[in-house]
């Protein structure tokens, strides 16, 4: 008497289960991308040179690395909530040095660039002639520079200004979070022109050259950028050879040929 | 040509996550259509707050909840040996979240219109209620599960903000097609930029479009 309720073409429950199944273990056991030796994480306007840098490095010892970019504030966050880096490339000393102060670092920070600043706008004519008097002047709607809270480039920024004892009106200050935002709201023209990395304004990727002036390095405290090992790389060879190699005469003839000074040489 | 691993890592993010979504949304909707209870307002509204609140909020929690010295994430740690945050499982919890209110609402929806009527009938005719809900109700729902399911992927796959926050961006394991568009504007990789960011637009477009194609042949069936 007890006939079975679901003898009709339905939805079958288990196909539709087998299904999922199958696709979360096809996912879950797919081959991953091989592990590197070590990774680093850069700040994004020193992207360019670090790939360089680690390109040669691999072609010299074998490591390989892998390489993420980010700001440099953003960086130091993930890195505190445990973010698997070995090396960190920061645009700026402070966060190094605040990671070695916390007992995240393996030995201290050490200077592998020093930044340089330039005002530049993608229009030719528009950079040109007494630079207080353009950026005091009305010749322009906005002005793009770095958050100073995050980025090292925007304090130096803000400092260039207070040399040149200009104040810029708030509401023609667009804020771009780190240098590479900055330059690509000045490269669009969003902005008419921008306080930006000298390295992004002279580097191959750039494609109109514009007008720029290079702002004296005596304008702004030096744009120190410091490298730091992480604890969690205190016995990784990979990672401590290439701590070594960012003091190399290799190295440096890839960091000056890239828009940036060397600390030696300051 | 950029590197190609971010797509497929979405791919795969996206797969893991609709999965998984909809098997814990499907009770959740069923609850939701059917419950008289007082709690219902609240888990509704629990259920849609990822609509409403910015990625970089939900980024936030979820970091201070996954992170190795969070309760949760320690236990993580202790059982896989291996960080939430920052690693492929962290963003499956983190897209779980954030993509809930697009499995459960249109589930929720389609459960709905099911009514008790055929329920009540199912039971009648002595299907027990596990037996009704398969052969009565997510037949006549099946619409609502197509919803919900490419909503549910297509939403992961345009995540950004929330990945940025919890997942960084680690190749071959957090950098996922946003954040690559991301990194290659910001470092002026425009050309890269150009491909994934057109790539990602056509598949959204296409995705959009089947869900309104399907919806309109379903209901000319219906109707």
């Amino acid at each position: 008497m007890k006939e079975r309720w679901a003898q009709r073409p339905g939805w079958p429950a288990g196909a539709v289960l087998t299904a999922g199944l199958a696709v979360l273990l096809a996912v879950l056991v797919w081959p991953k991308p091989a592990e590197p030796d070590f990774r680093v994480a850069v700040a994004s306007s020193f992207l360019d040179a670090a790939e360089a840098l680690i390109a040669d490095f691999e072609a010299q010892t074998g490591y390989s690395a892998g390489l993420s970019a980010g700001g440099s504030g953003q960086i130091y966050a993930q890195i505190v909530h445990g973010a698997p880096f070995d090396v960190f490339l920061s645009a700026d000393e402070a966060r190094p040095r605040r990671l070695a102060d916390e007992g995240r670092a393996s030995g201290v920070p050490q200077t592998y660039a020093l930044g340089r600043l330039a005002l530049w706008s993608p229009d030719p004519r528009r950079v040109t002639g007494d630079m207080g008097a353009l950026l005091a002047g009305t010749g322009w709607h906005r002005i793009a520079i770095a958050n100073p809270e995050l980025a090292p480039y925007g304090m130096a920024a803000v400092q260039t200004l207070e040399t040149l004892g200009v104040t810029l009106p708030a509401g023609r200050v667009a804020m771009g979070s780190n240098a590479g935002q900055v330059f690509a709201m000045t490269a669009s023209g969003a902005a008419d022109m921008g306080m930006v990395a000298l390295a992004l304004v002279v580097s191959p990727r750039n494609p109109s050259p514009g007008s720029r002036w290079e702002v004296p390095e005596t304008y702004h405290a030096p744009i120190r950028q410091d490298a730091v090992l992480l604890r969690r790389a205190e016995a990784n060879p990979a990672a401590r050879a290439f701590m070594d190699y960012l003091a190399s005469d290799r190295a440096r003839a890839i960091v000056t040929s890239s828009g940036y000074g060397w600390p030696g040489d300051a | 040509m950029p590197d190609l691993a971010p797509v497929w890592l979405s791919i795969q993010l996206a797969l893991v996550t609709t999965v998984i979504l909809l098997a814990l949304a499907t009770p959740l909707a069923w609850w939701l259509a059917n419950t008289r209870s007082a709690l219902k307002p609240v888990i509704e509204a629990v259920t849609a707050l990822p609509l409403v609140l910015p990625p970089t909020v939900l980024g936030f929690y979820l970091l201070f909840m996954l992170n190795p010295e969070a309760p949760i994430g320690a236990f993580w740690v202790t059982m896989t040996g291996e960080s939430l945050t920052f690693s492929f499982s962290g963003l499956v919890v983190a897209s779980l979240v954030y993509s809930l209110p697009f499995a459960v609402q249109p589930l929720q929806g389609a459960f709905e219109a099911v009514g008790r009527g055929a329920m009540e009938a199912a039971a009648s005719l002595r299907a027990r209620p596990l037996d009704a809900f398969f052969t009565v109700a997510v037949p006549l729902s099946a619409r609502g599960f197509l919803t919900a399911g490419v909503l549910t992927f297509a939403h992961t796959i345009g995540e950004f903000g929330v990945i940025l926050m919890v997942g960084g961006n680690i190749p071959g394991r957090t950098r996922v097609l946003s954040i690559a568009v991301f990194e290659h504007v910001e470092t002026l990789r425009y050309q890269e930029a150009h491909i994934l960011s057109a790539g990602l637009l056509i598949f959204s477009f296409v995705t959009l479009l089947s869900v309104y194609a399907l919806n309109r042949r379903y209901r000319i069936r219906v109707g």
